[in-house]
């Protein structure tokens, strides 16, 4: 299997097809409905966003409570369509990748193809399994959002599979 | 006449909550290993096999089996010759409070559906039935919302065709598509009023899925195999990616209706279809 890690080089986003499987080390940020209606509120301001999202990969993740003596709690992606209305706004702003669950909008694979970007499915519903790859969670954005926080995560061999690639072809059959 | 204090109801629902989160139903447990026994795609094999080692985690570690832990219903059958010493409604509550804070499950809960707020773990929506006997039998369903965003109900006129309704039926999984975690568990609810009708089918949800349901008429099994076969047709499979399996089971509640209609309501389960019962003499 492809080993990548993220933020993202190039070469290696271009690389990638769908249907892909592919290990991801490195550093990713949470982020999902709120945080992303805020994030696209600050960037229509102009206002500085608080995390620089050019080149990163955020996962559409809210997280259970971590419990004692472990990383992070149970923490599986949800669903990804939820963020279609924000994500466009996003990727114009420098985002290179997202990690969720299910099928992305027509505009937002026509997004992901205009600015060479990439969108990888990780295991759905299998949140405890997906706490195994996780090295470190730090909160940097949002605390009072819950769970929908903006958290940092350091991965290691988080296994993801490439559902949209940066020509815009999808693993999944065209809706 | 039997007594109940407020926190022996409280202590049960707190440990219906860890297991319901923390030990995947077995009849679930059983379905996911026939579906990967029968699954001939090698990568949906893999996404089955994730799901079932998923489970196994989960239990092993004391974490949640998904990280959604839901908007709990709660179930109640109330004997109406119990007696409750205390407060229900508030010892419900509190059980799941201290289940939700002893299991670091998620707070996803907001107080005000449009300004939205600080999410907590509190209020479960309680549904309450009152039956013969003195017994409290308890059961908690921590439904996420990314299948229950894919709940649909339609009032049929009375005269629909049953491939009308199939179609309906069948539809509301294909529209759900890869996106609320599938294999899917169906639950249908047919006949009652509307909010009867969606009522039947969330408890649907709560029968085996891995035994035949004995006690439903004919031709409710009838159509619930149909409808199975229906919806593997899809050919959705584990995350969306295809397979053989796409409904590891479906479930029917029916119940009287109106001359004048024939509600229908698919409640949408992801493969972790989580609840547990206990109940209390």
């Amino acid at each position: 299997m492809k080993r990548i890690t993220a933020p993202l080089q190039e070469k290696a986003l271009r690389s990638l097809k769908a249907g892909d499987e592919v290990l991801l080390s490195g550093t990713i940020f949470t982020a999902r409905d709120q945080a992303h209606k805020r994030l696209t509120q600050s960037l229509a301001r102009r206002s500085k966003l608080p995390v620089a999202l050019a080149g990163q990969v955020v996962y559409y993740c809210g997280p259970t409570g971590t419990p004692e003596h472990t990383v992070i709690g149970s923490c599986g992606p949800t669903t990804s369509r939820r963020m279609d209305a924000f994500t466009p706004a996003l990727l114009a702003a420098g985002l290179k990748g997202m990690i969720g669950k299910g099928n992305r909008s027509p505009q937002t694979i026509a997004a992901i193809k205009k600015h060479k970007a990439v969108y990888f499915l990780a295991y759905a519903g299998c949140g405890a399994l997906l706490a195994q790859f996780i090295r470190s969670a730090l909160p940097v954005a949002y605390p009072d959002l819950g769970p929908e926080a903006i958290v940092r995560l350091q991965v290691r061999d988080l296994p993801l599979i490439v559902g949209i690639d940066c020509r815009g072809k999808s693993v999944y059959p065209v809706i | 006449m039997s007594t109940i204090t407020a926190a022996r109801i409280s202590e049960a629902i707190s440990e219906l909550c860890l297991q319901a989160h923390w030990h995947l139903r077995r009849d679930v447990a059983r379905c996911l290993k026939k579906a990967l026994r029968r699954e001939t795609n090698a990568r949906a094999r893999r996404l089955l096999q994730a799901i079932i080692d998923n489970a196994a985690t989960a239990q092993r570690r004391k974490l949640a089996i998904c990280q959604d832990t839901g908007l709990p219903a709660v179930f109640v059958e109330l004997g109406q010759q119990a007696r409750i010493r205390g407060d229900l409604n508030r010892a419900i509550q509190a059980g799941i409070r201290a289940g939700y804070t002893k299991g670091s499950f998620r707070h996803s809960i907001v107080k005000d559906p449009l300004l939205r707020g600080e999410p907590g773990v509190l209020p479960a929506v309680i549904h309450i039935d009152i039956v013969p006997g003195s017994r409290v039998k308890l059961t908690v369903l921590p439904k996420g919302f990314g299948c229950e965003n894919k709940t649909q109900l339609k009032m049929f006129l009375p005269t629909a065709s049953l491939q009308e309704i199939e179609a309906f039926i069948v539809d509301t999984v294909r529209a759900a598509g890869p996106d609320a975690c599938p294999p899917y568990v169906i639950g249908v609810g047919l006949g009652g009023t509307a909010e009867a009708a969606c009522l039947m089918a969330k408890k649907a949800l709560l029968k085996d899925i891995a035994a035949p349901d004995k006690k439903l008429a004919g031709h409710l099994s009838a159509l619930s195999g149909r409808l199975e076969k229906k919806i593997d047709a899809l050919k959705i499979g584990p995350m969306g990616l295809g397979g053989r399996t796409t409904a590891l089971a479906v479930r029917i509640e029916a119940g009287p209706t109106h001359i004048a209609g024939l509600p229908v309501a698919v409640s949408v389960s992801c493969h972790a279809l989580r609840s547990a019962t206990k109940t209390l003499v």
